[in-house]
């Protein structure tokens, strides 16, 4: 058998049916277009749950044991830290609340009225965003596990000034930039307070729950979180979980069961089981990888389909070609290049094709090409049509060269 | 116009190389190309065993061309395939150049079959996505024998049949007697010691039939081939050197009196 000729039929009989073979290549693309995104949302909306989490810098993150690893459930208040930070092998920890709010439009390119203790903000600041931007509202201590790396700016200046640091898509959707002044709308009691915060920082991303964040220190988190009793006392710090750095050489697992062996009533996990615990994370990513799954099944089918109908179709031109001396292996090898070009041509234009919309997506839209996941996947999709096309080719096989004669399988 | 080209084809052929009167014989001495003896095939059918060919013998010398004509299930089908190894007889044998191809492998055979035997079908004779010279040179390519001179050959030789001005076309942009001819062209570039046609003519008007037939028997003999060919069409005999008819598997008559054939073919026309 001459891999040479076997590749010059397949071309020539792809080049001499070009609209046939431009029409599965073009469904390939279509599925590899579909794959690709799902993964890209797959991944962008598990980003937006996970991104803050995620990025922490910490090994564990200690919940309230009746909590059941839900964040919100979760309520600790300073003794909880004190009590973790005892524990052997631990090096750090810091203390974490969330909540989430609103950030007023009009904001970008106000400056700072007030100095570090004037939170309350005059209403009708001037500035350029042109609507109300929901955010998760993150507090944290600074300079302690939980706290963000800013890559602009010089991060927190005080544990309670009235200081922001925003994530990347905050950043991005408000156009501030650090030394600005953002309002954040609050409701209190059945009050909304406005208060003015001084960007300090703009981090990397660190979205939680499909929000973009904003970063305070845990103190001023207190004053301007939504809350239902105005009589809460701010002073008495309340916050939702606490994120432990372990000591050099302490495992994980060890400084978990440790942690939870020495603070009462308390869960330590890893940041895995953290972020996948966070509610819908799960049930989103299995649902978006079962449409994947379910997806690279049905372009198996079609793939397979396309060529096994193809293959039927040529049976007497098969069977003519093994009469007159054609070997299997000639037939298949020619079978199999053209599967594998038409896939790779399709796969490629959808690539391309996925690369050229994407680009055209606003911010807003949570799609996130990760180039491990975009490998999987593409590599998936090359696998998919020799896989669907292993019918075509077990037919192949199987005529019998008697068919040219009008006798035989 | 395709059929302007089949006449043209016919018309340019020499009655003096319709090698009856002493066709051009290619080298290889006396020795018969093809010696089928005693060929039996039997199928199971439930408990019942059909018989389809039942102690049929034949030889054929270089540049003879045999019709095996006979009614529908006379066996002619099975017989043309055994003899070109598509089909392992039952009981016989079959020698071509000097090989038994009963006794060879499958893939031996497949071998066998790319470099000694052309072959003409009925249907699906070309492969659609090649040009008339890609269809004619792909014997070559199997064989691994393309090269300039051969493409050169296979060049003239569609010449020969009156397709020198069609090499680039696809088969689906040429009459069924041009495509009979590439057929023929393709069965012959790569020198076989034998060339089978099953009912070559099935689907041209008769006009393009014998011109078929006569352009086959006259490559036949003037190539030195050993050439066969199963047909229904009785007419197509006048052509041939002899005429096996087949009746029940089994060889009723052989006629090789020219005079006898003559008749056959014009009592068909009748």
């Amino acid at each position: 058998m001459s891999p040479r000729l076997a590749v010059s039929l397949a071309l020539k009989e792809i080049l001499r049916n070009k609209v046939r073979f431009a029409s599965i290549g073009a469904v390939i693309a279509l599925i590899t277009t579909l794959i690709l995104f799902l993964s890209g949302l797959g991944e962008g909306l598990a980003l937006g749950n996970r991104q803050y989490v995620s990025g922490l810098g910490a090994d564990l993150l200690v919940y309230q044991r009746t909590a059941d690893l839900q964040i919100a459930a979760s309520q600790f208040d300073r003794t909880a830290v004190a009590s973790v930070r005892r524990v052997d092998g631990v090096a750090d920890v810091g203390a974490i609340a969330f909540s989430s709010t609103v950030v007023e439009p009009g904001s970008a390119g106000a400056r700072a009225a007030g100095g570090a203790g004037g939170a309350r903000a005059a209403k009708g600041d001037a500035g350029t965003t042109s609507a109300a931007l929901r955010v998760s509202l993150i507090g944290v201590e600074p300079r302690r596990p939980g706290d963000v790396a800013v890559l602009e700016g010089s991060g927190f200046t005080s544990a309670s000034g009235n200081e922001v640091v925003l994530g990347r898509q905050a950043a991005l959707r408000t156009g501030l930039k650090v030394g600005d002044v953002l309002t954040v709308r609050s409701t209190q009691g059945a009050v909304d307070e406005r208060y003015a915060l001084r960007v300090v920082g703009i981090a990397a991303g660190q979205q939680y729950q499909i929000a973009p964040s904003i970063v305070v220190p845990l103190v001023t988190f207190e004053r301007i979180k939504p809350k239902a009793n105005l009589q809460d006392d701010p002073r008495s710090l309340q916050f939702n979980v606490v994120a432990v750095k372990g000591a050099a050489g302490v495992a994980p697992s060890t400084l978990a069961r440790r942690v939870e062996s020495q603070v009462r009533a308390v869960r330590a996990v890893d940041l895995v089981t953290a972020y996948q615990n966070i509610p819908g994370y799960s049930a989103q990513q299995s649902t978006l990888d079962t449409q994947s799954a379910f997806t690279l099944i049905i372009g198996i089918l079609v793939v397979g389909g396309f060529f096994q109908i193809q293959t039927l179709q040529k049976l007497g031109q098969i069977g003519m070609l093994k009469a007159i001396g054609a070997s299997n292996a000639l037939v298949a090898a020619e079978t199999v290049v053209q599967i594998v070009l038409v896939n790779l041509a399709g796969v490629a234009v959808g690539a391309l094709g996925t690369a050229v919309l994407a680009a055209t997506f606003p911010a807003t839209v949570p799609i996130v090409f990760q180039r491990g996941n975009v490998l999987t996947a593409l590599v998936g999709l090359l696998v998919i049509g020799p896989l669907g096309a292993l019918v075509a080719l077990r037919a192949v096989l199987r005529v019998e060269p008697l068919r040219a004669l009008g006798l035989g399988k | 116009m395709p059929g302007g080209e089949d006449r043209a084809a016919a018309g340019a052929r020499s009655p003096a190389t319709i090698g009856r009167d002493g066709p051009h014989r290619e080298g290889g001495g006396d020795a018969p190309a093809l010696v089928a003896e005693s060929l039996r095939k039997t199928y199971q059918l439930g408990r019942q065993t059909i018989t389809a060919v039942d102690g049929v013998s034949m030889t054929l010398r270089r540049g003879e061309f045999v019709a095996l004509v006979g009614p529908s299930g006379s066996g002619k089908t099975s017989i043309l395939a055994m003899l070109a190894g598509l089909l392992r007889p039952t009981e016989g044998s079959v020698h071509i150049a000097g090989e038994d191809l009963v006794a060879l492998a499958d893939r031996r055979l497949a071998r066998f079959r790319r470099r000694n035997i052309g072959f003409t079908f009925q249907q699906n004779n070309l492969v659609p996505y090649l040009t008339v010279l890609e269809n004619v040179t792909l014997m070559l390519s199997l064989n691994g024998r393309y090269d300039a001179a051969g493409a050169t050959r296979a060049r003239e030789l569609l010449e020969r049949l009156g397709l020198g001005d069609r090499l680039r076309s696809l088969p689906s942009q040429l009459s069924g007697g041009q495509q009979q001819r590439v057929a023929i062209a393709r069965a012959l570039i790569h020198q076989p010691a034998v060339v089978l046609a099953d009912e070559p003519t099935a689907s041209l008007d008769t006009e393009r039939a014998h011109q078929v037939v006569d352009t086959f028997a006259n490559l036949i003999h003037h190539d030195g081939r050993a050439g066969i060919m199963v047909t229904h069409d009785l007419r197509m005999c006048r052509a041939v050197d002899r005429v096996i008819v087949l009746r029940d598997g089994t060889v009723e008559r052989t006629i090789e009196d020219r005079k006898a054939i003559e008749r056959l073919a014009e009592e068909a026309l009748i």
